[in-house]
């Protein structure tokens, strides 16, 4: 009784600033600028927020997996490591997220911009020069138009950029939780896999891996979910051109185009999908993950 | 009478300087149940990993079937093993636990050259065509071994659904069902109670019988050891102390260190006066051991039931009763004899403080040789202390802290 008086707090905070906001959500959602009840919110989105809509989840899509195919090899190779080296990595791994997050992003726009850090440095080793002379060179030879004057790559404001972005911030969210998992497996797992004769592949395939499943799992949501409602990645890496999700919420509760009715069915319409997202996938992995957790 | 299957020769195992595992030559022969016994941190249970090949001893060799198989890795090799926590794989159910192995493509086995030795085997393992069961053959072998390990019906429960003995069977069914030659068994019932322990030492032993494998059994338990073995190999700090049949173990101990772990046992300090007479206490009895040096110091071992209490007039020796404990069958008292505190079982009630006095016959001495272990075992001055640590079922996991290291993934 008396334990569970001291989450009183805690309830009392998780009312106020996470149910009664998403009610708001939920009320502005269906309400017009005069008060009324609506679904003009959800019925004036047109094309274009479709297409933003599919932008966001596939960028974000693309991130998770990126994370994932970095991500676990790293979690599974530290995992193996000595005691001593695994928390010097950890720690490393760590470290960028003890930094502001929007100083990462700016740093990345500084190397990524078309007069940044990468492109003076593809200069300097005279990377379009060479590309510059083998264009000359074809269109002499083959009569083409192709252009000699590249002075950069173009990488700021790029789908690719963005996607990079998502990854450098949230590849840790990735890695620790399949590092803490495939860390907690029992030796003797494997060393009865490999006494009923699974070569190491196999080991891995039919244990570690399902066994780390549940790791996988949180790993995806916990990268997935920001990457999709993310608007500062956006903002600062895609520039105006790459517009997501959280760009246009944004706009409608802070840009020119204010209209938090319409903001907030888009945030809505993003939840539910998230919910839905999540809650495929978590059947998807069910079978995996209960046997880990019992 | 059967074949030789397994030899380690001079193995010598060093755990970061410590020597766990001491020179050791030893043979298995096919078709035998052989209990590797000794107190924690004997070696045991690595000269079991050797086998199963989780660790490759520092110096020596071992052999499988003449071939030597140091450098082969455990999935390639004809043994199969039942670890101390079962292991036993939580994502999958029973069923698939036990079809785990048979499931796995395998090389085909043409007289055991799928086990050839590391350096000419590597190119050859390539080559070797695999093999995968049908599911039909796998179905049908899980059912029987299934079966064979009283499980019927329990195919698609989770193994942490079941109890301890269950999983037990599991992780014996998982085992066997790939027909390995060798069975490892790392102190499979430590885990369980009294109780079922009795009846798994009867269902292990029926089951080694039926399959017709061979069983390499490790535990601390002399009991255990005594009751299922063919073999028994006692072994302390890294080396063999005696190997032979439960019979031979118990009667005729090699040294103290054997006579005290297996059984109880009084050792005291005797001078071998001739063949078949033997000194103790100032006191010369009949034996029936001969071959030792005249006047040659030795340590006689008198087990507890073998001591038969006379009235003091008749005695050889007399004694004062220090303690008594009834057992349920019998007493164990403790009678003092000149300051040596000795173990007697006995069916007559003594009270505490009464005189007594005792009759050996020639057959209740053991005469051993002097050794290392001489003077350290066989006095029951601390009865009491030594029967908790002798009586509880205590489970420890022999060189785990050693080991840790040493595993590879």
């Amino acid at each position: 009784m008396k334990a569970r008086a001291f989450a009183y707090p805690y309830i009392f905070w998780m009312a106020l600033f996470v149910v009664a906001p998403i009610l708001i959500i939920v009320v502005y959602a269906f309400t017009s600028s005069t008060g009324s009840l609506t679904f003009d919110n959800f019925t004036s989105m047109g094309g274009s927020y479709l297409t933003v809509f599919g932008r966001s989840f596939l960028l974000a899509f693309i991130a998770t997996a990126i994370c994932l195919l970095i991500g676990y090899p790293v979690a599974h190779a530290l995992a193996k490591e000595k005691a001593r080296l695994q928390g010097m990595i950890v720690m490393i791994i760590m470290l960028p997220m003890w930094m502001n997050f929007l100083l990462r992003t700016y740093s990345w726009m500084s190397i990524l911009e078309n007069t940044g850090l990468l492109n003076r440095f593809f200069a300097a080793i005279g990377l379009f020069d060479l590309i510059n002379a083998i264009s000359g060179f074809i269109n002499n030879t083959f009569g083409t138009h192709l252009s000699t004057e590249l002075e950069y790559f173009e990488m700021i404001n790029t789908q690719g950029a963005v996607v990079l972005g998502m990854v450098y911030n949230y590849l840790p969210f990735m890695i620790l939780p399949i590092y803490s998992v495939i860390l907690k497996i029992d030796v003797s797992y494997l060393e009865a896999a490999r006494d009923l004769g699974a070569p190491p592949r196999t080991v891995f395939r039919k244990v570690v891996f399902p066994l780390s499943l549940s790791g996988v799992l949180s790993g995806i949501t916990m990268v997935f979910v920001p990457a999709v409602s993310t608007f500062v990645i956006s903002d600062l890496l895609g520039g105006a051109k790459i517009m997501l999700l959280g760009n246009l919420i944004q706009m409608q509760f802070l840009g020119g185009t204010y209209n938090p009715h319409l903001g907030s069915a888009i945030a809505l319409i993003m939840m539910i999908v998230v919910i839905i997202c999540m809650t495929v996938m978590n059947k998807f992995g069910a079978e995996e993950e209960q046997a880990v957790m019992f | 009478m059967s074949k030789e299957l397994i030899r380690l020769k001079d193995v010598s195992m060093t755990f970061d300087g410590d020597t766990v595992l001491d020179n050791m030559n030893i043979y298995f022969n096919d078709k035998e149940f052989l209990t590797l016994l000794g107190p924690s941190g004997c070696g045991k249970t690595t000269t079991l990993r050797i086998i199963g090949g989780f660790l490759v001893p520092t110096s020596g060799d071992v052999f499988f079937d003449g071939v030597r198989i140091n450098d082969v890795p455990p999935y390639l090799r004809q043994v199969n093993t039942v670890f101390q926590k079962y292991a036993l794989f939580p994502h999958l159910n029973v069923y698939d636990n036990v079809a785990f192995g048979l499931r796995i493509p395998k090389a085909i086995e043409e007289g055991g050259t799928d086990i050839d030795s590391g350096s000419s085997g590597k190119g050859k393992r390539k080559k070797a065509k695999k093999v995968k069961l049908s599911k039909k053959e796998i179905d049908q072998r899980v059912r029987e071994m299934l079966e064979v390990v009283s499980l019927k019906g329990f195919e698609k429960r989770t193994v942490s659904s079941l109890s301890g003995g269950q999983q037990q069977r599991v992780a014996i069914a998982r085992a066997l069902v790939n027909r390995p030659k060798v069975l490892l068994l790392d102190e499979p019932l430590g885990a369980l109670d009294m109780r079922l322990r009795k009846d798994m030492q009867q269902e292990l032993k029926r089951i080694q019988q039926q399959m017709g494998i061979t069983f390499i059994y490790v535990t601390h338990d002399q009991e255990e050891a005594l009751a299922m073995s063919d073999t028994v190999v006692v072994m302390n700090n890294g080396k063999i102390q005696q190997i032979g049949t439960p019979e031979d173990i118990y009667n005729e101990p090699k040294n103290a260190f054997v006579a005290d772990f297996i059984g109880e046992s009084n050792i005291v300090d005797g001078i071998m006066r001739a063949d078949r007479l033997v000194e103790i206490f100032g006191r010369q009895f009949q034996c029936v051991d001969s071959g030792f040096e005249k006047d040659e110091p030795v340590d006689v071992v008198i087990r507890p039931e073998d001591v038969d209490i006379v009235d003091v007039s008749q005695g050889a020796l007399t004694g004062l009763v220090t303690s008594v404990t009834f057992k349920g069958m019998h007493y164990d008292i403790i009678v003092d004899f000149k300051g040596f505190k000795w173990l007697i079982e006995t069916t007559d009630f003594c009270p505490v403080g009464a005189r007594i006095g005792i009759k050996l016959d020639p057959d209740s001495f053991h005469v051993m040789k002097k050794s290392e272990y001489s003077g350290m075992y066989g006095d029951y001055s601390s009865y009491s202390a030594e029967y908790d640590e002798i009586g509880d079922a205590e489970y420890q996991e022999e060189d785990a802290v050693d080991e840790e290291e040493y595993y590879e993934s």
